[in-house]
């Protein structure tokens, strides 16, 4: 397994260089647009005076590589900020301290995190098990009527944008039906059921949209296995219709619905803010916006590397499980 | 892969005419067009604009509900008027599908000429040229595209005209997988004799990307952008509702449901109509661009339906 390890660290390495000159962009394309972020971070209302304080307080006057110089320290050794007379100290992984709140981003997002990875991964979940799930069902059922409505369901899924799913779910089920009450975060660790029960709606919103796109990928890498000849052989040697279906067929779609899954998982996110945006959850999403309104770069720059890590992560650890799944491909 | 020239058009068009739900989507997609061009004539015929404020419409003691039945429908105001404003609601719907429409193509043709170019480039330049492109279109690939435009819309000073802006930001985040399609289409007609017969004769990359690979590349392009079209409608209109795409008074159809949630009660339709229009849209793209990809690539399709074991299949 000597190849299966070099290829693992050589992803590994890929991923570490990708996130850098991710960071390196961001930062980049975000300090360096016009636009005059001492001003709004003091207030309509500063004079010149207090406007140029601000400016240097927050170094806005130095060169641009020095300050990513400074942010790349920060994020590796932690740094040492004053913030008027006291001396905040913010420790390794550094994104800075908040324009707004003087708050330190790593704290900040670590604080709203569990929220987002609450939203998403349950999500994965249930669209994983809905999608696959519906993709098998319309592939064992080809031709039939099943077959035909799972088709126009799924297809109605992918043309739905996720927050006029999410609001439409809201309106009538915690509107009109009174099923659920409004969501309302309630962390896992206090109470677990009410932690499921407040994210059900969301989950589902963010899960129905992303389930229809596993649906019809599946369906259609499973008819193709299917049409392959060693299925034929299989059938030939009197295997059972369910076992060529939901073993040698369903193989078949497992590297496909992988990658999707990788594929995906930056637009998933995108989605995850609007749902948090629509239910009112405290997550990365909610606090993105709110920092987006109010141009804290600091925040904004740091959520966008945190969610860039994760896109990353993900498709480094898809691109090793599809190595695993499928064994003819070639590991470079 | 689809011949280029005129007999490719024709073939193209055949194939697309025998499936039925392509040309419904079609046939959708076109109305649509035709009622986002039309947009001044129709609100015209009704007497209205998008951004005149009716006050006399709204109950202002009940929080702006519009005053009537169905949300304020009538003669004057045919699909009644917006909560608060009165403002008339089928003028800010189809001056909407002008935005939601005009975005989504103007950000799909940056996405489709930005992937064009760094894809050829990156397979007919030498080992660092393609390194150097690769690498950047992987890095490219891997920015969550809500995420990159929500943050890099706020920082753009509000002068920019937004619905310009918006496609800007979307065509040069999202081109990505179209520079990967097109990098590996182009690295495999590149071996094909005919494009080595040009470069024997003499012709410069430029004469042979322009007109022996590009035509090759087409249809795998023209299938991804029909896809993207749809895509683009979505974000645009995330964006929007998000309070940082299309700013007012432009009307868009995101921007109409993110006050939606509140007026569903008194204003149904407030809610109905904007949402209605974004599913239609987005569905009759997504049909038309199976049927365009069916036809452009028919084995892809016929793949799918043939030795399934069962009768029927032939219907692709």
């Amino acid at each position: 397994m000597n190849g299966f390890g070099g290829f693992a660290l050589r992803r590994l390495v890929g991923a570490v260089v990708t996130l850098f000159a991710i960071s390196v962009i961001v930062y980049v394309v975000f300090y360096a647009t016009p636009g005059n972020v001492a001003q709004i971070t003091c207030g309509p209302r500063c004079s010149p005076a207090q406007v140029q304080q601000v400016a240097e307080q927050l170094h806005l006057d130095d060169p641009l590589y020095v300050r990513y110089w400074h942010f790349l320290e920060g994020l590796v050794a932690g740094q040492d900020y004053s913030t008027g007379t006291a001396v905040q100290h913010c420790s390794a992984p550094c994104l800075g301290l908040s324009y707004q709140s003087d708050q330190q981003v790593t704290a900040l997002i670590l604080a709203k995190l569990p929220v987002s990875l609450s939203l998403v991964f349950g999500a994965m979940v249930l669209w994983l098990v809905l999608g696959v799930g519906t993709g098998v069902l319309s592939a064992w059922r080809r031709g039939r009527l099943t077959e035909r409505l799972l088709t126009g369901i799924t297809l109605a899924g992918v043309a739905t944008p996720v927050f006029v799913i999410g609001l439409v779910l809201m309106i009538v089920v915690c509107g009109q039906l009174r099923l659920l009450p409004f969501p309302q975060y309630v962390a896992f660790t206090d109470d677990p059921e009410q932690w499921a029960w407040n994210l059900l709606l969301p989950w589902l919103s963010l899960a129905l949209i992303e389930a229809a796109a596993f649906a019809r990928l599946t369906r259609a890498a499973m008819l193709e296995t299917l049409a392959e000849d060693h299925i034929r052989t299989f059938r030939a040697y009197g295997v059972s219709e369910r076992s060529v279906i939901g073993r040698h067929a369903l193989r078949g779609a497992f590297a496909p619905v992988i990658a999707l899954n990788a594929n995906n998982f930056g637009s998933a996110v995108g989605g995850a803010v609007l749902t948090e945006t629509l239910f009112g959850l405290p997550g990365i999403g909610q606090e993105l916006v709110h920092a987006v309104d109010v141009v804290d770069l600091p925040v904004v720059v740091g959520m966008v590397l945190v969610v860039g890590f994760f896109v990353v992560v993900a498709n480094a650890v898809a691109d090793v499980l599809y190595a695993v799944a499928d064994r003819r491909v070639v590991l470079t | 892969m689809s011949a280029p020239g005129a007999s490719g058009a024709r073939q193209f068009w055949r194939r697309l005419r025998t499936q039925r739900a392509a040309l419904v989507a079609a046939a959708v997609v076109a109305l649509l067009v035709l009622v986002a061009l039309a947009a001044p004539l129709l609100t015209a015929i009704e007497g209205q604009d998008p951004t005149t404020y009716h006050p006399s419409l709204v109950d202002s003691a009940r929080g702006g509900v519009p005053i009537g039945s169905f949300g304020g429908v009538s003669a004057d105001h045919w699909l009644g008027v917006e909560p608060q404003t009165g403002r008339d609601l089928f003028a800010r719907l189809v001056y909407g599908a002008r935005v939601s429409l005009g975005v989504a193509l103007a950000a799909t043709v940056v996405q489709v000429v930005i992937g064009v170019v760094v894809g050829v480039a990156a397979a007919l330049g030498n080992r660092w040229v393609d390194q150097l492109l690769s690498r950047f279109t992987d890095i490219i690939v891997a920015m969550p595209l809500m995420i990159m435009s929500l943050a890099l819309l706020a920082i753009v000073p509000s002068s920019f005209p937004r619905p310009v802006l918006v496609a800007l930001v979307i065509g040069l985040i999202a081109w990505g997988s179209i520079a990967k399609i097109v990098r590996a289409q182009t690295l495999t007609l590149k071996e094909l004799d005919y494009v080595s017969a040009a470069r024997l004769s003499g012709w410069g990359s430029w004469r042979i990307a322009r007109r022996e690979l590009l035509p090759g590349v087409a249809a795998p392009v023209i299938t991804y952008a029909a896809l993207l079209v749809p895509a683009n409608i979505t974000v645009e209109a995330a964006l929007s509702f998000l309070g940082v795409g299309v700013k007012p008074p432009t009307p868009s159809w995101g921007q109409m449901l993110t006050a939606a949630d509140v007026w569903y009660q008194a204003a149904p339709q407030y809610l109905l109509l904007p949402a209605g229009a974004l599913f239609v849209t987005v569905l009759a793209l997504t049909v038309l661009g199976d049927g365009v990809r069916t036809a452009l690539d028919p084995r892809a399709a016929s793949r799918l339906h043939v030795g399934t074991g069962r009768k029927r299949e032939a219907k692709a």
